[in-house]
Order: C-alpha cells, then sequence, then structure tokens
C-alpha cells in the first residue's frame, strides 16, 4: 500500500466516493436531474414571437383600420355575433361603431385583452389621423441574458447547490448513526475530524462535476451568458455548497432514524424552494417578509450567481450576499459541532 | 509509563474495573463492579438479556462514562489515554452494520488506516477466513461472514486486548462453531479476549474465567469448571411426576435432599431438579424412593451439570426466561 493509501483521510474520502456512486438514484438526482428540468423549462419558456390578439369589428372600415397594426388580426361581424364570441375567448376584444365614436368591449381583468384594447385604440386613432406628440423609436430586445432560461439557470443551480449538500450530508450521516456505524467508528483510533473533513473533500470534488457539467450544459444548448469572472463563480459555488453542507451537518447532527431526517430536510428546504427566487425573482413576495427571505441562504446564492453571470457582479459588489452565506456556515458548523451525536 | 506503546508489567492486570456504577435514567444498569482480567486471558461475561453486561463492556471500551468507579486497561486510563487505548485494543460491537456497498477488502483498509501499527489486510481477511470474499460487496454476506468481517475489523490494529460483544448471538449453529474455531486461534496466539454472551455452552467452550452477571452485578466469577463444581454435583437429573405435571408436586422435598449424593433441589414449572454427584448410585435411590411413596414418573432424564445448572442455581431463574 502507498503512502496516501494508509492515511485514514484519503481511505474515509474513498469511501465516500465508492458509496456516493455505487447509488445510482443519487447520481440521478445530483447530475441528472438539473440538467433535465433546464431542458424542459427551456422548452416551455422558450421565447416565442409576439402574439398576435384576435379581435372583431362590426363595420369593414373599423376592421381594416385594425388590420393595418400587425399585432391584431380582424374580422367584421354583427354586435350579437361578437358577443357571444368574445364569451367563447375567441376574440379577446369587440369594436362597436357607436354615433360619435367606437367603443370597446372586453374583459379588463385579462392582460392580453388589456394589451388588444390598446394596440388597437392605437390603430383605430392612427387611421382617423392622430400624429405622434413625441417621435419614438422602437429597439427590440432579443440578445442573451434577458431570456427566462438565462434567469432561471442560475436559480436551478443554487438550488441544486442546496440539495446535493444537504442530502449528501444529511442522509449518509443518519444512516451511519441508526446502523451503529458512527459508534463503531468512534470506537476505533478514526481522527474524529478527519469523518467530517471526508464529507467536505468529497463533497467538494463533486462540486466540479456537477457545477462545470450543469453550466457547460446551459452553455452549449441555451447559450447562457457568464459575464463575471468564472474563477468568482467557481468560488461562489463553493462558498455556497460549504454553507448547506453546514446546514445539512446541523440537520443530521441529532437524528437517529432516517425519517427524522429526511423530515428536517424537507422542512429546511422547502419555504427555500418557495421563496428564495429559484423559478421568479424573490421580489415578488410582499414586502413585510422581504427580510426574512433575503435573510435565507438559498435566496443569497441564488442573487450573487445571477449578479456574477447576468450582470458581471464582482464579489467586491456582493459583500451582503457573501456574508449572509458566511454566516450560515459557521453559524451551522459551530452548532452541529457542540450538539453532534456520535451514537 | 503512560505513552510509551510497550506492554505493561506481566503481573499487572489488562484490565481492572473498581466499584463501577452506571445508571439510565431510573434503570440500575451496573451496580458496583470489581473484575481483574489478565494478560491472556480469555474472560465471559455471562448472564441473561438486561444483565449489565454490554454496559459493563461498553465502560470497558471507553464508549460510556460510568456515574462511578475507575476503569483501567492495560495500566491506562481512557480519560488521560484515550488516543494510546484505541490504538492498542480492538472492538467488535453488538450490531454494527457496516455499509452494505462496500466490499470487504475496501472495509477493512478503511479501518486498518486509522491504525499506526496492525497487521496486513491480506492477514485480517486470511484469519476470519473470508478470503472468497474479499471483493464480495458487505450487503451479500450471510450473517455469520458479516459477524466474521466484524471481527477482522477488529483485529486490523493487531490489538493487545480484543473486546467481543455477543459475537455469536443470531447465528445458526453452523456459523456459531465457525467463530468459536476462530476466537480459539486469537486465543492460541495469546491474545487476551473479554467477551460477553447469553449463551453458556459458548461460555464454557471460550472462557478460561467466566463471571455471571445479574441485575448488573457478579454473582459468580470462576473457571466454569469451579463453577459447575459449585453447583455441589456434577450431574443434574429432572424428572416430573404423573398428574403433577402442573405445579408442584406432592413430593417431599426434604425426602428427596435426604437421599445419599443428592445435593440440591428445585422445581420448576412442575419439573424436578436435583444435583447428584455420582449418577450411578444416586438413581437407584431416587426410584427407590419414589417407588416407595407410590408415585409414577412421566418423565426422567439426567444431564452434565452446565453453567445455565449454575445461573438457575444461584437466582432460582433460567438465563434464557428473560
Amino acid at each position: 500500500m502507498s503512502k496516501l493509501e494508509q492515511s485514514s483521510l484519503y481511505q474515509l474520502t474513498m469511501v465516500r466516493f465508492r458509496l456516493f456512486l455505487r447509488e445510482p438514484e443519487a447520481i440521478f438526482w445530483i447530475f441528472i436531474f438539473p440538467i433535465l428540468l433546464a431542458v424542459g423549462l427551456g422548452i416551455a419558456f422558450r421565447n416565442r414571437p409576439a402574439d398576435v390578439f384576435q379581435v372583431g369589428a362590426t363595420t369593414t372600415q373599423l376592421t381594416q383600420a385594425l388590420a393595418a397594426d400587425k399585432g391584431l388580426r380582424a374580422a367584421t361581424m354583427n354586435e350579437a355575433d361578437g358577443t357571444r364570441a368574445l364569451a367563447t375567448g375567441s376574440i379577446l376584444l369587440l369594436v362597436t361603431k357607436t354615433p360619435d365614436g367606437v367603443s370597446y368591449k372586453y374583459d379588463e381583468t385579462n392582460p392580453d385583452a388589456r394589451t388588444a384594447r390598446m394596440v388597437a385604440d392605437r390603430a383605430i386613432q392612427t387611421a382617423a389621423g392622430r400624429r405622434e406628440a413625441v417621435h419614438v423609436e422602437y429597439q427590440l430586445v432579443h440578445e442573451t441574458g434577458s431570456r427566462y432560461i438565462d434567469f432561471v439557470v442560475p436559480g436551478l443551480l443554487g438550488m441544486n447547490l442546496m440539495g446535493s449538500a444537504i442530502w449528501g450530508m444529511g442522509f449518509s450521516i443518519v444512516e451511519s448513526r441508526q446502523k451503529k456505524l458512527l459508534k463503531r467508528l468512534v470506537a476505533s483510533p478514526m481522527p474524529r475530524w478527519q469523518y467530517l473533513a471526508s464529507y467536505l473533500l468529497s463533497r467538494l470534488s463533486m462540486l466540479v462535476i456537477e457545477v462545470v457539467g450543469f453550466l457547460g450544459f446551459a452553455r452549449l444548448v441555451f447559450g447562457v451568458p457568464f459575464r463575471g469572472s468564472m474563477w468568482q463563480l467557481g468560488l461562489l459555488c463553493v462558498l455556497t455548497s460549504l454553507a448547506f453542507s453546514a446546514l445539512g451537518l446541523l440537520v443530521a447532527s441529532r437524528a437517529t432514524t432516517m425519517e427524522a431526517a429526511s423530515g428536517l430536510m424537507n422542512l429546511v428546504m422547502l419555504p427555500m424552494w418557495i421563496l428564495s427566487g429559484v423559478f421568479f425573482s424573490a421580489t415578488r413576495f410582499p414586502a413585510v417578509i422581504q427580510p426574512a427571505v433575503r435573510a435565507l441562504p438559498l435566496t443569497a446564492a441564488i442573487e450573487a450567481l445571477r449578479g456574477n453571470m447576468l450582470q458581471g457582479t464582482n464579489l467586491g459588489q456582493q459583500t451582503a450576499q457573501i456574508g449572509i452565506l458566511l454566516a450560515w456556515l459557521l453559524v451551522s458548523f459551530a452548532i452541529s459541532l457542540r450538539i453532534f451525536r456520535w451514537r | 509509563m503512560l505513552g510509551n506503546g510497550l506492554p505493561t508489567q506481566g503481573n499487572s492486570p489488562t484490565l481492572l474495573l473498581r466499584g463501577l456504577r452506571k445508571s439510565f435514567a431510573d434503570v440500575v444498569a451496573v451496580d458496583g463492579l470489581d473484575l481483574e482480567v489478565m494478560r491472556g486471558e480469555c474472560f465471559g461475561l455471562l448472564g441473561p438479556n438486561g444483565a449489565g453486561k454490554t454496559t459493563t463492556i461498553e465502560i470497558c471500551e471507553g464508549l460510556t462514562a460510568p456515574d462511578s468507579g475507575t476503569v483501567e486497561l492495560l495500566g491506562l486510563h481512557w480519560a488521560r489515554a484515550e488516543n494510546e487505548l484505541r490504538q492498542r485494543i480492538g472492538i467488535q460491537l453488538q450490531e454494527t452494520q457496516f455499509p452494505e456497498k462496500l466490499t470487504v477488502d475496501e472495509t477493512l483498509r478503511l479501518f486498518r488506516s486509522f491504525f499506526r501499527r496492525g497487521i496486513p489486510v491480506d492477514e485480517s481477511i486470511r484469519t476470519a477466513q473470508l478470503e472468497e470474499k474479499r471483493h464480495a460487496r458487505v450487503g451479500t454476506l450471510s450473517g455469520g461472514q458479516k459477524q466474521r468481517l466484524a471481527m477482522a475489523c477488529a483485529l486490523v490494529g493487531d490489538p493487545e486486548l480484543l473486546f467481543l460483544d455477543e459475537p455469536t448471538t443470531g447465528l445458526d449453529p453452523q456459523a456459531r462453531r465457525h467463530l468459536w474455531d476462530l476466537v480459539d486461534g486469537l486465543k492460541q496466539a495469546g491474545r487476551t479476549i473479554i467477551l460477553t454472551t447469553h449463551y453458556m455452552d459458548e461460555a464454557e467452550r471460550l472462557c478460561d474465567r467466566v463471571a455471571i452477571m445479574d441485575h448488573g452485578r457478579i454473582i459468580a466469577l470462576g473457571s466454569p469448571q469451579q463453577l459447575i463444581a459449585s453447583v455441589g454435583g456434577e450431574h443434574i437429573v429432572e424428572f416430573a411426576i404423573v398428574g403433577h405435571e402442573t405445579g408442584d408436586g406432592l413430593v417431599d422435598p426434604a425426602l428427596l435432599k435426604a437421599i445419599a449424593g443428592v445435593e440440591s433441589h428445585r422445581v420448576d414449572a412442575g419439573v424436578h431438579q436435583l444435583s447428584v454427584r455420582e449418577l450411578h448410585t444416586a438413581v437407584p435411590r431416587i426410584f427407590a424412593t419414589l417407588t416407595g411413596q407410590g408415585l409414577h414418573l412421566s418423565e426422567f432424564r439426567t444431564h452434565s451439570a452446565t453453567l445455565e445448572d449454575v445461573f438457575v442455581g444461584l437466582t432460582g431463574r433460567n438465563l434464557r426466561d428473560e
């Protein structure tokens, strides 16, 4: 045996790798699932050409005026047919000729109908000879970095870093405790710090595969941008993973059954899945709970990752997020070391 | 003496316990225990489940702190020399489940890496007779093979003192005999072994000395032969009387005890037990006495006295009643 193979830290870390690689489900959830999710969301939220709204009008003259706008498809119909078409949703707006002008019939609560009303009004006013008071030029945005997939990839990355760290720590520590393996290990001369260190070492090595695989896929298939510095992005991933590993250690520090552990893990992760802005911006939640939302480690992680990837923000501009992640890391780790149950 | 890595003087005990006490909530698990185990001995803690054997052995292993009393191993104390002690002892716990997806070889290499010195992994595999299973995953091993793996993990550090907690519990008879042969081999190699068991035959077969425990106390201590001799007779005669199977017979115990060669008498669920010194002289007299009383036998058997009979004689209970 070589010197390295005789080292207990090496052996413990290798055990972590072997046990992970021999668990096909874990490989699926950590490496394959996030990519599948990104593909699904990328397809569902792909950028489509601007919608064309279906509208109706009671006179051919109005129909022509409406059809002049590329955003509208107009048909002529009498008022009774038009009302029926409106009720069944086959048109969004019915324009009726009145003695002194036109009247719009539409559902105010339907955003598409409101948009159709504005476009139709513009078309009719233009046809009637209205001129713009201010000259306007339109610049349409189709560049990468502003699409939904660009927004969601850093969110999924953060979510994945959280899941793999908490599940990776939680399940195997609690399983070892339940099967009395922890007790057997402390009965041997194994240095206890090495047991925890082996988890961190294997987590950080796996992190490389996980992050490079996922981001590489997002880059190649969706052309997601990387505007910030790559090494800073790497550092953010490491910090995020360490913070969640510490949280996973805390979750696993007392539980003696797998049921208790998985309940605790869900309790910890569920609020973050919802609140931390994985799929939509966390700023959508009411102002009252914003301080709490922003203090969550996943919110901080995702804000920092999005800042780096989409806006090219550097670490110096992310001290708040980094501070939150460091605080979670240190506090969770300190508490777990105090309350960790070896048997 | 601390930390020099040399064996302690030959005349000091390898294990020394003085006034050991431990309670859990309102249960007294160990109730004032004194014990000495000498170098090279195979020592057995025997007793029913709940007698305090596992608590005692876990206090010796430094896994449980006693409420009071002193523990000295190899002349060292847990509080001052934990690292040194962990290097020099081998431990097999009662219910360790090793990771099922590691192989035998990987598991042993892990445990070997914890010890500064020890035996090669190959040798531990050979000792535990797991050569054919070397590259098999732990999950595919039989109960006996898993137990031998646990034993091998306890041996890789070439320990001076080996603790085995119920090494054969739950194994089939063949696997038990296999494990006994293994322990025999370790004894012959001169290791000090301390084991717990609730099988009397195991203690009789393996141990140089045994301590019988009950309710956290040692109620008898000595070699199996000494303890069996202390029952008063080397043979046990058991019989039941027709019509009295369910309760105490109408036989007068004084009459039975008066028979020459009968050392003691007790009744358990209608079965009378007599310990006798010589079967060939006592049995005819027992028959004569019973016939003289007009009683008819429904059962009659004899066996050599065992540690079970020692336990029954001391506590009035069977070891496996619990």
